[in-house]
C-alpha cells in the first residue's frame, strides 16, 4: 500500500485524480501512525519534536518573565540611594536568582528549543533523531527549574551568585541548602542542554533530505550544529564545577577549601571555561535567526555563506580560549592573561565578517521592512555596542578599571539582549505564524519594538557611565553622596519601558490566537523548508521528503522537483542520509512515544534533589535510573533497520506531488 | 524611521560624551589622581574614541544600506546578484575586515605596553609596603616596615604619602574579596591561600573612595575604605602616632569608658594597644578616633553613630559580625568618650 508509487512507469500510468485520492489516502495514514497520545499520557509520553520544543519555549518564556520580574525588584531598589525596598538578603537572593533563570532556565533552553522544532523541518525529516532522548531533556529541564523557584519561594534561594564563587559559595560561608539547590538545578539544564545538543548534531549530521548537502545547510542550522558541539564541549566543565562544589558541600571534599590545600581559582577556571563558551552558545544561534530573518526579508541571498559558515565555526573554536579574561584581577601572571587578551580581540573578527555580510546582504537587498527585520536592525545598533565594550574588557589593564562593576553589568546585557534577545524576539515574529498558524500584529509589533528598544537603551546605557564612575555590581545599595542616584533612576525608568515592550508582545501573541489573520504555509515567502508545509505543520512534518535544489531550497526548488517516495505510512519511518552529502542510506523507524524517558528523568531527579539531604539519595536514584533506563531500551520495538530501497526513487514528479497542505 | 533612527544615535553619542567628560567624584575611574589610573584613563579614551567612530561608521552603512535596499518594490528573491554588485560587495567587507584587524592589534599593542608599564614597575617600588587583608565586612590594614617598632595595623583608613608609590600586599581572610580605588589604581582580587600585589600612587593630596569589587556575600555594598593622600610630614606626623599604644584615658568618663570596653562583649572582638584587648577577629580600635569614618567607611565617626553602631550595629549593616550590645546611657556615654578620646 504505502510502498505504491515508486516506479516513473507506474506512476504515469494513474491519472490525476487516482493520484489525488491515493495521496491523501497516504496522509490520513500518517495522520494516524503519527497521531501523538492524548490527555495525561500525551504530556507525559508525546515524542513530536514540534510539542517538546514549544514546551521548552513556554516554559523558558515563563522562566524569561520571572527573570524580568526580579530584575524590576532590582530596579526598584536601586533606583534612589539608601532605598529600604528590599533587604541585602533578599537582593543577593534575587540578583543570583534573576542570573540563574536567565542564563540556564531561558536563554540556552529557549534557542535550543527554536533549534528542536525548525532544525528537523529545515533539512527535511519527519522527527528528530533521538525523540525519547529530547523528552528527557525537557523533563530534568523542568523539574531543575521547579527546584530553584521552589528553593527561591520558600527563602531558600541562593545567594552566592549565578557564578558562586567559593569560598563565598563553599560549606563555610554559605550554610544551608541555598547553594546547593543551585548547585543541582545546574547539574539539571546541563543534562538537558547536553540532551537537545545530541538530538540536534544527530538530526543535522544524519538526517537530512536528500540534496541538502552540507554546504547547502541553511546558516540557521549550521548555528545550531556548531552551538550544540560547544554544548558538548563546555557543559561538562560546569558539572564539574558544580559537582565538586556539591561534594564539598555535602560530603566534606576540599576540593576548594584554601585551608587543606584546595583551590579557590581552580573553581573559576573550572566555572569560566564553561561560562565564557555559554555566552556564545546564546549568541550563535541569534546569528542563526539573523541569518533566516535577512534572507526572507532582504529578499536576497545572504552575501558570503561559505565566510559566514567558516565565521561560525571560527567563533566556536575561539570562544574556548578567553575564559580567563574573567578573572583579569585574580593574579595570574601577566604575560599568561595577555593571551586571552589576543584571543578576545580576535573573536571580534569573525562576528565581524558576519556583521558586514548582513550590512552588504540588505545593501543590495529588496527590503521587506516588517517586526522581524526591524528586530535585527534593534541587534546591530545594540550588539554592537557590547561587542566593542567586549573589546575594550578584553584588554587587561583596562579590564581592570571596569571588571565587576555596572560597566559590565551593561556590556553583558548589550551583548545578551541586544545580540540574542533582539533577534529572538525577531524570530518569535518569524517563526509563530509556523508554530500557530496565525499572524501577529504588525502594528502591535512595531510597538513591542519600539518600546523594546527604547527601554532597552534606558536602562543599560547609563550603566557604562555608572561602572566609570565607580559603581561595582551586586550592591543592594549605595550612599546618596556616591552621585549616583540620577543615572541609577533613569537606569530604573528605562526598566518598565523595557518591560512594557515584552508585555505587548505577549498581548500580540494571545490577540494572534484568536483573532490574527490565519498566516498559511508561507506568509513571508521564504526559502527555507519549513515553509513547505502546513503551519502548524502536520505531526510527520512532511507527507514525501523533499529532495533540496540549492542552498534556498523553496527558492531554487524547480517546478517539477523530485521528491522521495517509499517511506512507510504505516510505521514512523525517516530517510537517513549520509553525513557530507546527504546520500540516502537507510530507512530508518523512529522510535514513538514513551513513558520511560519522564520516569528516568524522576529518577534522576530523585538523585539529585533528595541528594541535597543525603548521599545515599545518590545510590538510590542511580538505580532507579539504571532500572528506568534498562526498561527504555529494552521497550524499544525499533530496532530492525531496513535497507533503503536502491536510490529513493527520485520520480520526476508533477508539481502536485509536492506535499501542500494548506 | 531612518531619521529617527538617526536622531536617536545623535542624540546617544553627545549624550555619552558630555556625561564621561564630566569628570568630578572621589570614587571615578576617569578622574585619575596618580600614574597609574592615570595611564588606565589614557587607555579608555583612546579606545572609546576609536570604537565610537567605528560605531558611527557602522550605524552609517546600515541606514544607507537601509535605504538603499529599502526603495525596492517587487519582492521576488534575487538568486544571482550581478558579478559587478558581488565584487563591490566583496571589496567592501575586506576592507572593513582589514580595518578591523588593523585597529584591534593597535588596541592589542597599546594595552600589552600599558600593562607591562604598570606591572614590570612593580619590583622597583620601594617606596611604602602595605599589607592589606579582607574580612567580611572590612579591611585590615597592615603597615610593614624593616623596623618592627614601626609596624601597626589599622582599618579602613589608609594614609599614605603623596608622589610616593604604594605596594599592596592583599590577602584574602575569608572569601575573595577586591581592592579597587578607581581614582588611583585598578582592581586586584584579595583571595584565600593566593598572595597578590598591586601599587598605587597618589599625585595630589586628597581623599579617594574605595569599594570592595567582588561579591563577598551579605554586606558586599558596604564594604568600602578610605585612602587619604596626605604630604609627607603630615603623613609621617600620622605614621608616628600610629605606632605608639593607645591614649590613657584621662577623665573620669574615659576611664569608666575603658572599664567598660573591658568589661563588655567588645574585648572579644577589638583590640586596643596597651591594654588588655587583644583580639584580632574585628577592627583594631587602637586609634579609632582618630579615623574619619566607622563601619567600613559607611558612616562618618560622630558621637551619635559610634553610639547608635555599638547598641545596634544591625541597623546599618544587617548581617555583618558585630552582636547588640545592651549598655546603659552612662556607661554608652562613658564608652564613646573613652573611644573618641583614641586619636
Amino acid at each position: 500500500m504505502s510502498h505504491g508509487l515508486t516506479r516513473k512507469s507506474e506512476l504515469a500510468q494513474i491519472s490525476d485524480e487516482e493520484l489525488a485520492a491515493q495521496m491523501d489516502r497516504e496522509r490520513a495514514e500518517l495522520e494516524r501512525t503519527w497521531a501523538p497520545p492524548t490527555g495525561l499520557r500525551g504530556w507525559l509520553t508525546d515524542t513530536d519534536h514540534k510539542r517538546i520544543a514549544l514546551r521548552y519555549v513556554v516554559t523558558a518564556f515563563v522562566f524569561f518573565v520571572f527573570g524580568g520580574l526580579e530584575a524590576a525588584l532590582m530596579r526598584i531598589q536601586l533606583a534612589r540611594p539608601d532605598n529600604h525596598f528590599l533587604d541585602p538578603d533578599k537582593y543577593n537572593q534575587i540578583f543570583t536568582v534573576h542570573g540563574t533563570t536567565m542564563m540556564f532556565l531561558f536563554a540556552v533552553p529557549i534557542v535550543t528549543a527554536l533549534g528542536i522544532y525548525l532544525v528537523p523541518l529545515m533539512v527535511g525529516s519527519r522527527d528528530v533523531a533521538f525523540p525519547r532522548l529530547n523528552l528527557y531533556g525537557y523533563w530534568v529541564y523542568l523539574i531543575g527549574g521547579i527546584l530553584l523557584y521552589t528553593g527561591f519561594l520558600l527563602n531558600t534561594g541562593p545567594d552566592a551568585g549565578w557564578f558562586a564563587y567559593v569560598p563565598l559559595a563553599g560549606p563555610a560561608y554559605s550554610p544551608g541548602k541555598r547553594v546547593d539547590i543551585w548547585a543541582q538545578m545546574i547539574t539539571f539544564t546541563e543534562l538537558s542542554g547536553l540532551a537537545g545538543a545530541v538530538v540536534i548534531i544527530g538530526t543535522v549530521f544524519k538526517m537530512r533530505a536528500p540534496g541538502l548537502t552540507l554546504n547547502r545547510l541553511p546558516l540557521f542550522v549550521w548555528a545550531q550544529l556548531i552551538t550544540s558541539f560547544m554544548i558538548i564541549f563546555a557543559m561538562p566543565s560546569v558539572m564539574l564545577a558544580s559537582g565538586l562544589l556539591a561534594s564539598d558541600r555535602l560530603i566534606d571534599t576540599h576540593f576548594f577549601n584554601p585551608a587543606e590545600g584546595g583551590d579557590a581559582i581552580l573553581y573559576q577556571h573550572l566555572f569560566w571555561f564553561f561560562g565564557h563558551p555559554e555566552v556564545y552558545i546564546i549568541f550563535i544561534p541569534a546569528l542563526g535567526f539573523i541569518s533566516s530573518i535577512v534572507t526572507a526579508f532582504a529578499r536576497t541571498k545572504i552575501f558570503g555563506y561559505t565566510a559566514m559558515v567558516l565565521s561560525l565555526i571560527s567563533t566556536g573554536f575561539i570562544g574556548f580560549g578567553l575564559w580567563v579574561h574573567h578573572m583579569f584581577a585574580t593574579p595570574i601572571p601577566q604575560m599568561g592573561q595577555s593571551f586571552f587578551t589576543a584571543a578576545s580581540m580576535i573573536i571580534t573578527i569573525p562576528t565581524g565578517i558576519q556583521i558586514f555580510c548582513w550590512i552588504a546582504t540588505l545593501w543590495t537587498g529588496k527590503l521587506n521592512i516588517k517586526t522581524p527585520l526591524l528586530f535585527v536592525f534593534g541587534f546591530f545598533a545594540n550588539f554592537i555596542i557590547g561587542g566593542l565594550t567586549g573589546v575594550m574588557l578584553a584588554s587587561v589593564p583596562l579590564d581592570l578599571q571596569i571588571h565587576d562593576t555596572f560597566f559590565v553589568v551593561a556590556h553583558l546585557h548589550y551583548v545578551l539582549i541586544g545580540g540574542s534577545v533582539f533577534p529572538l524576539f525577531g524570530a518569535f515574529y518569524y517563526w509563530i505564524p509556523k508554530w500557530t498558524g496565525r499572524m501577529l500584529s504588525e502594528t502591535l509589533g512595531r510597538w513591542t519594538f519600539a518600546l523594546m528598544f527604547i527601554g532597552f537603551n534606558l536602562v543599560f546605557f547609563p550603566q557604562h557611565i555608572l561602572g566609570l564612575h565607580g559603581m561595582p555590581r551586586r550592591v543592594y545599595t549605595y550612599l546618596p553622596e556616591s552621585g549616583w542616584g540620577t543615572l541609577n533612576l533613569i537606569s530604573s525608568i528605562g526598566a518598565f519601558i523595557l518591560a512594557s515592550g515584552v508585555l505587548v508582545f505577549i498581548i500580540n501573541f494571545l490577540w494572534s490566537r484568536r483573532a490574527g489573520e490565519v498566516a498559511g504555509p508561507d506568509p513571508w515567502a521564504a526559502d527555507t523548508l519549513e515553509w513547505s508545509v502546513s503551519s502548524p505543520p502536520p505531526s510527520y512534518n512532511f507527507h514525501n521528503l523533499p529532495v533540496v535544489q540549492g542552498r534556498h531550497a523553496l527558492w531554487e526548488a524547480t517546478p517539477d522537483a523530485p521528491v522521495v517516495r517509499g517511506l512507510s505510512t504505516t510505521k514512523r519511518e525517516t530517510l537517513v542520509t549520509s553525513v557530507l552529502d546527504a546520500e540516502p542510506e537507510l530507512r530508518f523507524e523512529i522510535p514513538g512515544p514513551s513513558i520511560w524517558p519522564f520516569l528516568v528523568a524522576l529518577g534522576t531527579a530523585e538523585a539529585f534533589i533528595v541528594g541535597i539531604f543525603t548521599p545515599w539519595a545518590i545510590m538510590a536514584g542511580a538505580l532507579l535510573t539504571g532500572a528506568a533506563l534498562i526498561c527504555w531500551f529494552f521497550g524499544d520495538p525499533n530496532y530492525e533497520n531496513r535497507p533503503a530501497i536502491e536510490s529513493p526513487s527520485k520520480v520526476a514528479s508533477p508539481p502536485e506531488l509536492r506535499p501542500k497542505e494548506v | 524611521m531612518t531619521e529617527f533612527r538617526k536622531t536617536k544615535l545623535l542624540t546617544l553619542a553627545f549624550g555619552a560624551l558630555g556625561f564621561l567628560s564630566s569628570c568630578g567624584g572621589i570614587q571615578n575611574s576617569i578622574n585619575p589622581a596618580g600614574p597609574n589610573a592615570d595611564s588606565l584613563s589614557r587607555l579608555w579614551w583612546l579606545m572609546f574614541y576609536v570604537c565610537t567612530a567605528v560605531y558611527v561608521l557602522v550605524m552609517i552603512a546600515l541606514v544607507i544600506a537601509i535605504r538603499n535596499g529599502g526603495r525596492k518594490s517587487d519582492l521576488n528573491p534575487v538568486l544571482n546578484p550581478s558579478p559587478e554588485t558581488e565584487t563591490r560587495k566583496r571589496n567592501a567587507v575586506l576592507s572593513a575586515v582589514t580595518a578591523t584587524v588593523v585597529i584591534l592589534f593597535v588596541f592589542l599593542i597599546y594595552s600589552y605596553s600599558t600593562g607591562r608599564a604598570l606591572t614590570a614597575d612593580l619590583a622597583q617600588k620601594n617606596g611604602l609596603s602595605i599589607e592589606l587583608t579582607g574580612h567580611q565586612w572590612w579591611w585590615e590594614v597592615r603597615y610593614n616596615d624593616v623596623d618592627a617598632s614601626n609596624i601597626f595595623t589599622t582599618a579602613n583608613e589608609i594614609h599614605i604619602p603623596v608622589g610616593v608609590p604604594v605596594t599592596f600586599t592583599l590577602r584574602g581572610g575569608d572569601v575573595i574579596h577586591s581592592f579597587w580605588v578607581p581614582n588611583l589604581a585598578g582592581k586586584k582580587d584579595l583571595i584565600p591561600g593566593k598572595v597578590a600585589t598591586t601599587w598605587l600612587q597618589a599625585d595630589k593630596p586628597g581623599v579617594y573612595r574605595g569599594q570592595c569589587a567582588e561579591y563577598c556575600g551579605l554586606q558586599h555594598a558596604r564594604m568600602a575604605l578610605w585612602i587619604v593622600a596626605e604630604p609627607q610630614d603630615q603623613f609621617n606626623a600620622w605614621r608616628q602616632n600610629q605606632t605608639q599604644g593607645s591614649v590613657p584615658p584621662a577623665t573620669d568618663s574615659q576611664r569608666y569608658g575603658q572599664q567598660v570596653f573591658l568589661s563588655a562583649p567588645c574585648v572579644m572582638c577589638h583590640t586596643i594597644n596597651g591594654t588588655r584587648a587583644g583580639s584580632n577577629f574585628g577592627p583594631n580600635l587602637t586609634h579609632v578616633g582618630s579615623r574619619n569614618t566607622i563601619a567600613a567607611a559607611t558612616l562618618s565617626n560622630t558621637r551619635e553613630h559610634l553610639m547608635q553602631w555599638i547598641v545596634n550595629s544591625q541597623q546599618f549593616k544587617p548581617g555583618n559580625r558585630m552582636p547588640q550590645n545592651n549598655l546603659g546611657q552612662t556607661e554608652l556615654d562613658a564608652l564613646v568618650d573613652y573611644l573618641q578620646s583614641l586619636k
